[in-house]
């Protein structure tokens, strides 16, 4: 019964929607004084503000809202004149207050797009996605659930709540209905969550790591008869907290949607979990009755207003847009498209950009990162940023090769130590005892052993016929168990044999 | 000494005739031989106001500069954050606790050296007229122990005109600082909104709460008001600039010139007919001390009531959606297997008293999908509309005048059963909250047919508070030259203690 | 007309989460119609062309600068919690959607 792919987009055209959160990472929290550090022992980031003490007042962190405004202006966005903080009544434990500091209808930024490019089979392909939204909000508390199976909601005893994350500045970025990507739509979904989060991180505003929950996506999907005008009924996929997992859920609904569609049931507007082990997703609990979530002003706070001098003064501020930057790394490294698309389809632009910035060479960079550590990373089944190497890492082996002091087959030996956690590279290299034999006595010692062995291909070299060294160079090599350095075993040998 | 103003208790401070603790012990004295009628109070400090006197006192002895008030014992709405100390809102939801802050209210007293006595009754979130809605029973009116004193503040009005405590802080949200003054013969000023932070005032309204002093002479509130008032950075919605210069205001008491303009609307049916006659006396005496009296007409202020009964409640749906038995307070129900939300269900039925819980779903109402634009949208417009009436009424007038309330203190349990009638205490207060202006309410006399105090109310411009003061201070003096002796003179002695 | 029947006042009573009896939801569907033809009246004069006041002050742009400031210990910050474990608030099992 189950549809593949294909014939999913050979009958449907899907239509994307797609809600992402972000953190900021401002020092105090939006409405309070509050540190934002992440990882803070419970309870220990916590006011009379941000726990809704009775009395207590919000007051709007400036820098948020600069760099709101920058994200809008980033965006592409129109920034509202005039926008207002909204109450959005709704009880939960985790929110303090009972009801989250959001906006509403008067958000503060308006109308922007963003242009993202994935590659495909007919070449590179550009899609515009339109930005309906950026808006200003509050986090929730965290809570731990206590007694029940796996520390889950259901099932659960009681649960305990840590308020170090209530109150901490969100900006949620809402795309218009994305239409018109056919069966590119997963990849598409992939490329806006991944290009906002480098516009989002050039722009400084965020940590932007998904996997810390700083940048969290939601994606709608809905499906329609190719041809069709009106939309199909979306469903709102939750969690889904890696740029792997916006594709895979993307994907996973379209199918979804498509195999109750055939069978002539109706797509249920609801919200979904997606969930990482399966790549599927699970119907959120639905509410028996409607939330009505009574938004209203919020009094406790003023308009915004920003003035065309402050906007501007922000506008300065921008930094390269990351497409541009990406335009100008390609030409200074001098890389082919192929393999320029090769590295921002891996996510690790930044990375090899970071590795090159610490003195590695482009070409030896790129060949780490995309080669060796990508394949420890496929095998293991994680992504390369979860490995445990890091661009300095990568730097300082690429530099001891330059230097002589590394052969590329001891380097990978490092690396792979590095990734098996066994410490940086100075570690890894005392603690293994790798290092390149360059003492020319030692290797004397292995050159005379192996012309001893070898008579006759050492006769040949000494009169001339220097390919032969071959043979001689690779038993020497054998000797010295990979550590010295070719080319001087070479120089030696040849020195040796009265052909230097 | 109790007897005396608090302007003569700094004066007898500095001069040594008495030390703060002396000063501070009578007055729990006083407390203590007459709360048990009048039910101001909910909470005594009196280990923490002694300590605070005794501090006071030592700086004084050591010739510190003090400030006008330092010394002088006060009486704290139980609305207001004091850390460590109690705070419940007149709820029993929030029984037992005690905040880990202080409000800015509370810390600018403590700046001034003013001694906190303890906390007092109040309606119950600041929702009522009478204090009987306190989930801790009714406070008493000590001109008539069977009346209300007003409220919501009536725990603070009572226990000025009872001689427990020369001063007071109150709330306005509709009236709950001018109306308990009104009917206990009291002084009673709503600052410009704005005017006195807000951060530590357990909200009920956020766009129409506000913090000011209550007193027995007009003086004692402005000295009391530049003590508390000034910018906050804690609360957004503070006005950020020179706190008008009411002691000035109240000290030269000067109306020769001023334009009084006597709201039209607020006076005629409904209103007593001694509370009529002496609000007539009064202009009569602002008019022989050198003011001009003229009509206004405020058209729009007969939507004030109902649209203050749709924004109210609906900000205090949200305000106090915070009560949910997580965090603090209350909790009930919390058995195996209950979850949050049947928890929080359970407390806030036991929690909340009827009234507050009759305003949370009516503004739960206003604001609902579907109803907001015909209920709470068009209270907003209805505030336009009052805010435009008053603006108009100022070109013509410096400060406008109404009585306060259009009747004397009531009986306790008269209205309990007729909500309508009993929000119709507030229908001359109110439109000053919607506009967000100074409001105050000082004695206008006793009414001939109750023997019960009037009050007299003076609104004036945003931040212009101490135009009210002006005319406050002349009005008090011509007065007191009619009476011959303050007005709670008049007041029947409680507890057999003259 | 205004009026408010007893399965209105229990979903604005469930939305609220304050637990009512049978008989309180008829009392206060009862009173309800009283009180909203009174406060009904705003509609009277509240026509398209009156701006809405939100606010009484026309106060603009009051933001604070991003810096922290100390926050409350953790005892005091758990004062007031009716119950505490290992340094968190205490609730009952929260049902709902897992966040
Ligand atoms: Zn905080």
């Amino acid at each position: 019964m189950s549809l593949t792919y294909e014939d999913v987009i050979a009958k449907y055209e899907p239509v994307l929607g797609l809600e992402v959160h972000c953190e900021l990472n401002t020092n105090s929290k939006m409405f309070c004084g509050c540190s934002t550090i992440f990882g803070a022992e419970p309870n220990t980031q916590t006011c009379p503000v941000c726990l809704a003490l009775p009395g207590a007042l919000p007051v709007v962190n400036e820098k948020a809202i600069e760099s709101t405004i920058k994200i809008g202006l980033a965006l592409n966005c129109s920034i509202a004149p005039f926008s207002r903080f909204a109450r959005k009544n709704y009880f939960y434990p985790d929110m303090p207050k009972n009801f989250q500091i959001s906006q509403y209808d008067e958000p503060i930024c308006v109308n922007g797009y963003v242009d993202v490019e994935i590659e495909t089979e007919e070449g590179p392909k550009k899609f515009r996605v339109e930005i309906e939204r950026v808006h200003m909000e509050e986090d929730t508390g965290k809570s731990l659930h206590v007694g029940g199976a796996t520390g889950r909601i259901h099932g659960a005893e009681y649960s305990l709540l840590d308020y170090n994350r209530a109150g901490i500045p969100l900006v949620e970025i809402v795309t218009k209905i994305v239409p018109g990507t056919g069966k590119y739509a997963p990849e598409v979904a992939k490329a806006y969550v991944a290009e906002l989060r480098d516009i989002l991180r050039s722009l400084g505003v965020s940590d932007v790591k998904m996997e810390q929950g700083s940048l969290r996506c939601d994606a709608n999907v809905s499906l329609r008869l190719i041809g069709a005008e009106k939309l199909g009924t979306r469903s709102e996929t939750k969690n889904v907290n890696s740029l792997r997992s916006v594709e895979r859920a993307v994907r996973g609904e379209m199918i979804r949607h498509a195999e109750l569609l055939n069978k002539g049931e109706r797509v249920v507007q609801e919200t979904r979990h997606f969930q990482e082990e399966s790549g599927l997703t699970r119907s959120g609990r639905s509410k028996e009755q409607a939330e009505d979530y009574r938004y209203f002003p919020e009094p406790d706070l003023v308009p915004v207003e920003p003035d065309a001098a402050w906007i501007e003064e922000l506008r300065a501020q921008l930094p390269e847009r990351p497409s541009v930057h990406r335009k100008r790394l390609q030409e200074e490294w001098s890389v082919p498209d192929k393999e320029m698309a090769a590295m921002i389809n891996a996510d690790l632009l930044d990375t090899v950009e970071a590795t090159v910035i610490l003195g590695s060479d482009p070409t030896k960079a790129r060949s780490w990162w995309l080669g060796e550590i990508s394949r420890i990373a496929n095998e293991q089944n994680v992504s390369v940023k979860e490995l445990a190497i890091t661009p300095t890492d990568v730097a300082e082996i690429v530099a001891l090769v330059a230097k002589g002091e590394l052969t590329d087959k001891l380097a990978r030996q490092v690396v792979e130590g590095v990734i098996a956690g066994e410490g940086k590279p100075a570690a890894v290299i005392s603690a293994r005892g790798i290092k390149v034999v360059n003492d020319d006595s030692a290797l004397m010692a292995a050159i005379e052993k192996a012309c001893a062995e070898q008579p006759e291909t050492a006769e040949k070299v000494r009169n001339g016929h220097l390919p032969a060294a071959g043979a001689l160079i690779g038993a020497i090599m054998k000797e010295t168990k990979g550590q010295a350095d070719a080319a001087r075993v070479r120089e030696l040998l040849l020195g040796h044999l009265g052909q230097a | 000494m109790i007897r005396k103003s608090a302007a003569e208790m700094a004066n007898a401070l500095a001069q040594g005739a008495i030390t703060s603790v002396a000063l501070t012990q009578l007055h729990f004295n006083r407390i203590a031989s007459v709360d048990k009628d009048v039910h101001a109070f909910l909470h005594l400090d009196t280990d923490g106001a002694l300590a605070q006197a005794a501090a006071v006192d030592a700086k004084r002895a050591k010739g510190e500069k003090l400030s006008p008030l330092a010394g002088v014992p006060l009486a704290l709405k139980d609305v207001l954050a004091q850390k460590g100390i109690p705070t419940t809102c007149g709820s029993k939801i929030l029984e037992g606790w005690r905040p880990p802050y202080d409000s800015t209210v509370v810390s600018n007293l403590k700046k001034n050296d003013i001694v906190i006595l303890g906390k007092t009754n109040m309606d119950e979130f600041a929702m009522g007229s009478s204090t009987e809605n306190s989930a801790y029973g009714p406070t008493h009116n000590p001109w008539d122990l069977a009346r209300i004193p007003g409220g919501s503040g009536g725990g603070s009005a009572a226990s000025l005109a009872a001689f427990e405590a020369p001063l007071a802080i109150g709330t306005d949200t509709g009236g709950s600082i001018r109306q308990p003054a009104a009917v206990t013969g009291t002084v009673g000023v709503k600052p410009t909104y704005g005017g006195v932070s807000r951060y530590g005032l357990v909200a009920f309204s956020s766009s129409l709460d506000q913090a000011g002093p209550c007193a027995r002479t007009v003086l004692d509130a402005a000295l009391l008001h530049e003590a508390i008032a000034g910018h906050d950075p804690k609360d957004a919605t503070s006005i950020n600039a020179p706190v008008p210069q009411v002691v000035a205001a109240a000290k030269s008491a000067d109306v020769k010139g001023m334009k009084i303009g006597v709201v039209k609307e607020l006076n005629g049916d409904g209103y007593q007919p001694g509370v009529r006659a002496r609000f007539e006396e009064s202009l009569e005496l602002l008019a022989k001390a050198g003011a001009e009296i003229v009509e206004v007409s405020c058209p729009n202020f007969e939507y004030a009531l109902a649209a203050y009964y749709l924004i109210a409640p609906s900000e205090a749906s949200s305000n106090l959606a915070r009560f949910d038995a997580m965090r603090y307070g209350l909790r009930v129900g919390d058995i195996d297997g209950a979850s949050a939300e049947e928890v929080m269900k359970l407390t806030r039925e036991v929690g909340f008293g009827r009234e507050v819980k009759c305003r949370i779903i009516l503004g739960t109402y206003a604001l609902s999908s579907g109803y907001y634009d015909a209920y709470y949208g068009s209270a907003q417009k209805v505030r336009t509309l009052i805010t435009q009436d008053f603006t108009n009424a100022f070109a013509k007038a410096d400060v406008l005048v109404s009585p306060t309330c259009p009747t004397t203190a009531f009986k306790i349990g008269e209205k309990s059963d007729d909500p309508l009638a009993m929000y119709l205490n507030d229908i001359a207060t109110i439109p000053v909250n919607m506009a967000g202006i100074g409001g105050m309410s000082l004695p206008s006399g006793i009414a001939d047919e109750d023997g019960l105090p009037v009050g007299f109310q003076i609104m004036s411009p945003v931040m212009k508070d101490e135009r009210m003061y002006s005319v406050g201070a002349a009005l008090e003096a011509a007065l007191l030259g009619t009476w011959g002796a303050p007005i709670l003179s008049k007041a029947p002695a409680l507890g057999g203690v003259a | 007309m205004s009026s408010l029947s007893r399965d209105e006042v229990a979903n604005l009573a469930r939305l609220a989460r304050i637990e009512m009896s049978e008989e309180e939801l008829v009392n206060l569907a009862s009173e309800f119609t009283v009180i909203l033809e009174a406060v009904a009246r705003v509609q009277e004069v509240a026509g398209a062309d009156v701006a809405p006041t939100s606010h009484p002050l026309p106060l603009r742009n009051v933001f604070r600068p991003d810096v922290t400031t100390p926050s409350l210990t953790p005892e005091e910050a758990l004062s007031g919690a009716p119950a505490s474990e290992d340094q968190r608030f205490r609730v009952p099992q929260i049902l709902g959607e897992e966040a």
